[in-house]
């Protein structure tokens, strides 16, 4: 055996070395990630064929459109990425949404018209039911799908039971609200500087903190965190109440664009579009994975698609489908990434 | 080297390979019917992937098997049950809310008319199975998956390899005693004994040498793929076998002097919580002490309570002559314990993410500037510990689940050492580490009980319990039942110790005391 021969050579004497330094096109596709280069091209192709079909879609107007559109949605998905990160998953997204949305129009109204008023009581609405789902979850030890699902049916009715089950209010006489709803700073309507700032801020957060370190860690692997020292409620419980207040800034922009709080109708189906839009954005549905800068990707190009869809005319009820074949599709191309064998439930 | 003869199940040519990473090469191989044949080698050494191809869960990419001068062609691990190949997994797959009748016949229970469940049936084939294997008395087939030993857990796996279909012509283990205490191995090796004597060819996969001593016919060894040679257990020692495995001597495995100061870091009195009664303990400073015991003697249950991860009912805990309030893991760290799990993929390790996340993870308050983590300042302190403990990854940005079985432990004691614990726990701290960086996590215990951390090591292989500790404390059913110095302990006194109760209830006794001498390893 030749191999017995020269033991020394076989490994290389010191443990590792500087990082080899990659370039051309494949340190790049490194850098931006396997996922987001399929979503990217996913992106690239539904542009190039709703514009093709219809010259306007492609045109600053209709962009705009677009981007108002998918702020609501982009701003839970965002959300949605960290608890999805943690391991959880929250279902009640959209109706948290709503009861905010109803919250900060009742509010301005019987305060004579005050938005911060209003704002700021929606905004604590949604942290209240937001710390109320990480407490069911952690010390009712209620799996997050079920205790999210029971928030989705109950903040819903405490929606409409608080509106009547009408739109309430009308906001639009307001300058704050007209500013969140029709504004622009630097040619970009508010909103969407709006999501900009979540999504960086959740980004950072994220990245480059030892909290976001600490986040990825207990959704990789909790037992592990909790023996290196993470406290698990703390970050688990903060995380749904983050969710719960950045739910309640979208129902806020939901009153600013319908000019009334919506109890039901512009927040039904959002929990729906964030966790679609996490999970094509390369979020491990069993946590400790994902990106905020791969769910903005994959918020784009479900913004597009609907527009795109929208245009031609397509009816709502099809888009129902794609969006729940959309869903399906993410995950199974993650599973298959992962090379999990078919058998039994997956994990 | 070897020829193929026609009995028994050989591996003829076999390469394989995964992308570009030649994981088998050329490789024939020769288990003959009523032998042992150990298959030894580093991790790595393509021992998992030789299985697999034996046992048909993998496809060579070259070469054939053959079981009795036959080629077999094996396209999925059904294929080689039929063909009467079995493996027994290295962690049993057990059904914890059903019986272990049911357990050993998922699959084939014996039904009645309109699919009912045939309890009689049942009754009945597993009381013959048990007899005939005898295991009557070791297993209860009532008993549900969820309340079974590590022990009773792989008989359950030897059991369906032995029912049902053909008899198995060739068996192989995977690491069988990584989980089972010395006297469940005795057991084991009763019934492997008696599986050579029915002609059956067996292939046993350990990383413990005196097993392998003890038990093997003929030691085949791999390293980087290749058959690095083929001997007999009778004609070979277990210098020459390690030569062999790493390509060098490693005579000073335990090379380590005693070092401890008068200095008491640990002081534990009358510690009791749900698992461990009235401990009394001390560890000095730059001393290691260890704690040995059966499996489920307490041992990990009081490392984890140390460790702040399990409620403390009463008794005390002093550190540093500091008196410690342990209400969770954090507790302990803050004031300077550190502890590296038994299990480390699923109690330690970040698998997906890098050996720089997974070094720094307790250390971030130190490389935080508010509460931005410096990301430089973190990947100098993974390489600075990556190189100390010589973890051999392409980088520190590499993720951990690439990395050998050795070289992830040592990513969790960088993570520890990072953090300069005034107190490091270690359970099982060389499990399922191949005997290279064995020596090395040896030389990095012997370096920390000098630079003064107390030192507490759980462990299950009496070898290096006695290799590496100052002082042997021996926990039975949650008590120490008795203490040894460095002098008077060895593995006779240490068993007596952990089986105090256990020798009258174990009619067999005596296991392992009549473990022939082979050791390099044990002798200092």
């Amino acid at each position: 055996m030749s191999a017995t021969t020269a033991p020394s050579t076989r490994r290389p004497p010191s443990g590792t070395g500087p990082e080899p330094t990659r370039r051309g096109p494949r340190a790049l596709l490194a850098s931006i990630g396997g996922q987001n280069v399929g979503l990217l091209g996913a992106l690239v192709v539904v542009i190039a064929l709703f514009g093709s079909l219809d010259p306007n879609f492609l045109g600053w107007d209709n962009i705009r459109v677009i981007g108002e559109a998918a702020t609501i949605a982009g701003l839970l998905a965002v959300v949605q990425t960290v608890v999805i990160i943690c391991g959880g998953l929250d279902i009640s997204v959209g109706s948290q949404a709503g009861l905010a949305s109803v919250v900060s129009a009742m509010v301005f109204t019987a305060t004579g018209s005050s938005a911060p008023l209003g704002i700021g009581a929606a905004l604590l609405a949604g942290a209240a039911v937001g710390l109320l789902n990480g407490v069911v979850i952690i010390h009712g030890r209620v799996n997050p799908t079920i205790a999210t699902l029971a928030g989705l049916a109950a903040y819903k009715g405490l929606a409409q039971l608080v509106s009547d089950g009408r739109a309430q209010g009308y906001v639009l006489g307001d300058p704050v609200f007209v500013f969140l709803s029709r504004g622009r700073i630097a040619g970009l309507p508010t909103m969407v500087w709006i999501l900009a700032l979540v999504a960086v801020a959740v980004h950072v957060l994220l990245t480059y903190t030892d909290i976001g370190r600490n986040i990825y860690a207990l959704g990789g692997n909790d037992t592990a965190a909790r023996l290196a020292g993470i406290n698990l409620n703390k970050y688990l419980i903060s995380a749904y109440a983050l969710t719960g207040t950045v739910a309640a800034l979208a129902g806020v922009l939901l009153t600013a664009r319908t000019g009334s709080g919506q109890p039901v109708s512009g927040s039904e189906g959002l929990e729906l579009q964030s966790i679609t839009a996490a999970a094509l954005g390369g979020c491990a549905l069993k946590g400790g994975k994902g990106t905020v800068g791969g769910t903005l990707l994959a918020v784009a190009l479900l913004g597009a698609l609907q527009n795109g869809l929208t245009v031609q005319g397509i009816n709502t009820f099809w888009q129902n489908v794609a969006q729940g074949l959309l869903l399906v599709a993410a995950v199974v191309i993650q599973q298959r990434r992962n090379r999990g064998r078919a058998v039994g439930l997956p994990a | 080297m070897t020829t193929t003869p026609a009995a028994g199940l050989s591996a003829e040519n076999v390469s394989k390979r995964f992308g570009a990473v030649h994981a088998l090469q050329d490789v024939t191989l020769h288990f003959p019917p009523g032998q042992v044949t150990a298959l030894m080698g580093e991790n790595g050494a393509g021992k998992s992937t030789l299985l697999r191809i034996l046992t048909g869960d993998h496809r060579p990419t070259q070469g054939q098997v053959l079981l009795d001068g036959t080629p077999l062609s094996l396209a999925s691990p059904i294929d080689a049950r039929r063909a009467g190949i079995r493996i027994i997994p290295q962690e049993p797959e057990i059904i914890p809310h059903v019986s272990v009748a049911e357990n050993v016949y998922a699959g084939s229970l014996p039904r009645r008319a309109g699919r009912r469940l045939d309890r009689a049936e049942l009754r009945r084939r597993i009381t013959a199975d048990l007899a005939r294997l005898g295991f009557a008395k070791v297993l209860d087939p009532d008993l549900p998956g969820s309340r079974l030993t590590a022990a009773q857990r792989q008989l359950v796996e030897i059991l369906r390899a032995f029912t049902g279909g053909t008899p198995p012509r060739a068996i192989a283990f995977d690491e069988p005693t990584s989980s089972l205490s010395e006297h469940e191995t005795e057991a084991l090796f009763t019934l492997i004994g008696r599986l050579r004597d029915q002609g059956v060819a067996v292939v046993y996969v350990s990383h413990r040498m005196k097993e392998i001593f003890r038990l093997a016919d003929r030691i085949a060894v791999l390293r980087d793929g290749r058959v690095a040679g083929v001997v007999e257990a009778s004609a070979t020692t277990e210098a020459e076998v390690v030569r062999l495995m790493v390509g060098r001597d490693l005579a000073g495995l335990f090379a380590r002097q005693e070092v401890a100061t008068e200095h008491v870091v640990l002081d534990v009195k009358g510690l009791t919580t749900d698992d461990v009664r009235d401990v009394t303990l001390q560890v000095r400073a730059g001393e290691v002490v260890a704690l040995a015991g059966l499996i489920g003697a307490g041992r990990s249950e009081l490392a984890l309570a140390l460790a702040g991860d399990t409620p403390i009912r009463s008794g005390t805990v002093t550190l540093d002559g500091r008196r410690l309030d342990l209400r969770s893991p954090r507790d302990a760290i803050a004031a300077g314990i550190g502890l590296a799990p038994e299990e480390r993929k699923a109690q330690a390790l970040f698998l997906h993410r890098t050996v720089r996340d997974n070094t720094a993870l307790v250390s971030l308050r130190r490389l935080r500037r508010r509460r931005f983590v410096s990301k430089s300042r973190e990947r100098a302190l993974a390489q600075e510990f990556a190189d100390r403990l010589r973890v051999r990854a392409p980088s520190v940005e590499t993720e951990v689940h690439a990395l050998s079985g050795g070289n992830q432990q040592k990513v969790v004691l960088a993570r520890w050492l990072a953090r300069r614990p005034a107190l490091l726990i270690l359970d099982e701290p060389t499990r399922g580490v191949d005997i290279g960086a064995k020596a090395e996590i040896y030389q990095i215990i012997a370096d920390l009980a000098r630079e003064g951390v107390a030192v507490l090591v759980v462990s299950s292989e009496l070898p290096e319990v006695l290799g590496l500790a100052d002082r042997v404390l021996v926990l039975q059913n949650g008590r120490i039942t008795g203490e040894l110095g460095r002098s008077e302990a060895s593995e006779e006194a240490i068993l007596a110790l952990a089986m105090a109760d256990d020798l009258t209830a174990a009619p067999q006794g005596g296991a392992g005391t009549d473990t022939p001498t082979t050791a390099t390893g044990a002798a200092r």
